[in-house]
């Protein structure tokens, strides 16, 4: 009697396991959208083992490793350094032996959460459903020489040995072409253009304050990640400054302070935005589209699009921008996506997109 | 009787007393960098304090000798003051001492880089100095010269209040390094400003056809005064064609900017460079 206690723990602790054990937590695939939960959670945890064989009805077809790749990133890029961390599924349609899924992946990185949309083919295979994984093809940059022939700025800073008066070397001047402050879902915004009107490029920045009615500071901001930092002699960036929880009723006064400070650079790579054009996507929201080409030799590991939106008037009307979670390889073009605040869709008359870039190996 | 004898007694002992007590003779102008006397009056001995604008001391005197300041002493322009205290009495005196002749200045020169061609962006300030960093405070004639290639010589002469002149100059209208000079006296101080091109000017293009794309390139790139921009500077090609919009943030180098645009049978292709728009081409019946 007295070992009863002891024994009964034991008892259940063993049963707890082996129904774990036997049964599974995970979604099973004896539904379409069953078998893409199911597939996930194995990309989730990095199980591609599971994920290619269990799950994939056509594994015969692909590689396993473009499998992988396509959805743990190559080439350095976003993708690579983020994890999934979000499934979310909907059945599109379905009938006895065939589904379409809509599948909504989101990925959390350094510099936020990335989406990643897909439809996918989910055919039952026996008493379970399997997906049709997208072949597609991964491009190859033959091998070539390319002539490296960008520019690139170095800086050589006064010292102690020089006399009290010489000059250092003077930072590039910026200006603030255009400021627009609206509000929107509960912030104020501050918006607006900054131009490199010097020969040498910079390193750039915007602040903002906000003053109120009676000359109290309602908050102090800086564009952060909405601007593009370097700039080369005569480029133009958006920027955008947000203070949430701030009315616009409430501001007085903005006050800019843009600051600028003399860094090396360098002016490659060069990508060109092609075949931009405004549209809505699968969910109904508005969006700005196009494909990123990096006409240089060099990989861009991660690219940032920034996207500028002009009213009729010519006034800035909103600025978006977004990481690219895949590579820039060397000549291969690669579709982008940025969001239009969809109440303010209807006042963009015309747009401007300028790319970030950053590769590991500068 | 006897007590009026000793009243008036202590009246005249107390007035000779202040008439015999110390007295300081200080120079009536002095400069830095030469030798100054104090000197003291009186019978007996005292001290005597000097206090000026690097200076303190203190120093046992007999009342009659004259102190000797060094030229080392007296090195810094300002007001100094004497101190004798001798029999519980103190005197004090004051004397200034003038900066000597300007043998050096400091040279300010704004900014580093200026656009070429433009008004008063060149902005020079002079601290006029003696040998030893005194500020010279009398009004001295200050000369600044821009000198630069290709260019006549800007001259003018500011004259120095307090200490600093200062002045603005127009950039000339060829780019290049321009000498900046500043002179006054034994002194002359020289400095090195940048000019640059400034804003394109009748920014041009063209376009012709490549392997499958559009190759537009500028013409050479040069601001209104004709200088050529240098090179690193963005130029940005806009092409719209019924597939959408696409644009190119090109660098211009050795003068020219060029990139590949995608081919299309019809576009319309501009080009900017900052704030600056050039012309504009239809493109037709492209690859």
């Amino acid at each position: 009697m007295k070992y009863a206690l002891s024994i009964a723990v034991i008892v259940l602790t063993v049963g707890f396991v082996a129904a774990g054990s036997i049964h599974g937590s995970g979604p099973q695939a004896t539904t379409p959208d069953g078998a893409v939960q199911a597939m996930f959670a194995d990309v989730k945890s990095r199980n591609w083992d599971d994920a290619f064989q269990k799950y994939l009805a056509n594994s015969a077809n692909i590689q396993k490793a473009d499998f992988i790749a396509d959805l743990a990133g190559r080439d350095g890029s976003l993708r690579s350094y983020s994890a999934l961390e979000r499934v979310d599924t909907s059945v599109l349609h379905q009938n006895h032996d065939q589904a379409l899924v809509r599948v909504n992946l989101e990925y959390y990185s350094a510099v936020g959460a990335l989406e990643d949309n897909r439809d996918l083919k989910v055919v039952r295979e026996g008493g379970e459903w399997k997906v049709i994984w997208p072949v597609a093809k991964q491009v190859k940059v033959p091998p070539q020489v390319i002539p490296v022939t960008f520019l690139r700025w170095d800086v050589v800073y006064r010292g102690a040995q020089d006399d009290w008066g010489a000059q250092d070397v003077a930072p590039p001047k910026v200006r603030i072409t255009s400021m627009n402050a609206i509000e929107h879902e509960g912030s104020v915004i501050i918006m607006g253009e900054i131009v490199n009107d010097d020969t040498v490029p910079g390193f750039i920045s915007v602040n903002a304050t906000l003053i109120g009615k009676n000359d109290e500071v309602l908050g102090e901001e800086t564009a952060f990640d909405k601007i593009s930092h370097v700039l080369l002699p005569k480029a133009v960036s958006p920027f955008r400054i947000d203070f949430p929880g701030v009315r616009l009723a409430q501001v007085k006064n903005v006050r800019m302070t843009p600051n600028s400070l003399l860094v090396p650079a360098s002016a490659d790579p060069v990508v060109g935005v092609t075949h931009q054009r405004l549209s809505v996507d699968d969910r109904g929201h508005h969006e700005l589209a196009g494909e990123l080409l990096n006409e240089g030799g060099m990989t861009v590991n991660i690219p940032q699009v920034l996207a500028t939106f002009y009213d009729n008037a010519g006034k800035v009307a909103w600025v978006s921008d977004g990481y690219v979670s895949r590579a820039l390889l060397p000549g291969v073009p690669e579709p982008f996506a940025v969001s239009v605040a969809d109440d303010l869709a209807a006042k963009v008359q015309t747009y401007r997109v300028s790319v970030n870039t950053f590769s590991w190996s500068r | 009787m006897r007590k009026q004898v000793l009243i008036f007694g202590a009246i005249i002992l107390g007035l000779t007393r202040c008439l015999w007590a110390g007295d300081l003779r200080v120079p009536q102008k002095a400069v830095v960098n030469t030798a100054v006397a104090v000197g003291t009056q009186g019978e007996g001995s005292g001290t005597l304090y000097l206090i000026g604008p690097a200076l303190c001391f203190k120093h046992a005197v007999r009342l009659g000798e004259t102190v000797q300041l060094t030229p080392e002493d007296v090195r810094t322009a300002g007001v100094y003051t004497a101190i004798l205290r001798s029999d519980g009495n103190v005197v004090s005196r004051s004397f200034v001492v003038s900066p000597g002749p300007v043998e050096r200045m400091s040279f300010l020169a704004q900014p580093s880089r200026v656009p070429a061609n433009a008004r008063d962006v060149i902005t020079g300030t002079v601290f006029v100095l003696d040998r030893r960093d005194n500020l010279v405070l009398a009004p001295v004639p200050v000369d600044f010269t821009l000198t630069a290639e290709d260019s006549p010589i800007i001259h003018r002469t500011v004259d120095a209040h307090e200490g600093v002149a200062w002045t603005r100059m127009d950039s000339s209208r060829r780019s290049g390094n321009a000498q900046f000079t500043a002179t006054s006296g034994e002194a002359s101080v020289k400095r090195i400003v940048q000019q640059v091109a400034a804003e394109p000017c009748n920014l041009r293009f063209h376009a012709r056809p490549a392997k499958a794309a559009i190759l537009v390139e500028t013409d050479p790139v040069r601001d209104c005064a004709g200088n050529a921009v240098p090179d690193g500077m963005i130029v940005t090609f806009t092409d719209l064609d019924p597939l959408g919009k696409s644009t190119v943030d090109a660098v211009v180098k050795k003068g020219i900017a060029q990139a590949l645009l995608p081919a299309a049978r019809r576009a319309t292709i501009s080009v900017a460079a900052g704030v600056v728009v050039g012309n504009e081409i239809h493109w037709e019946g492209g690859q």
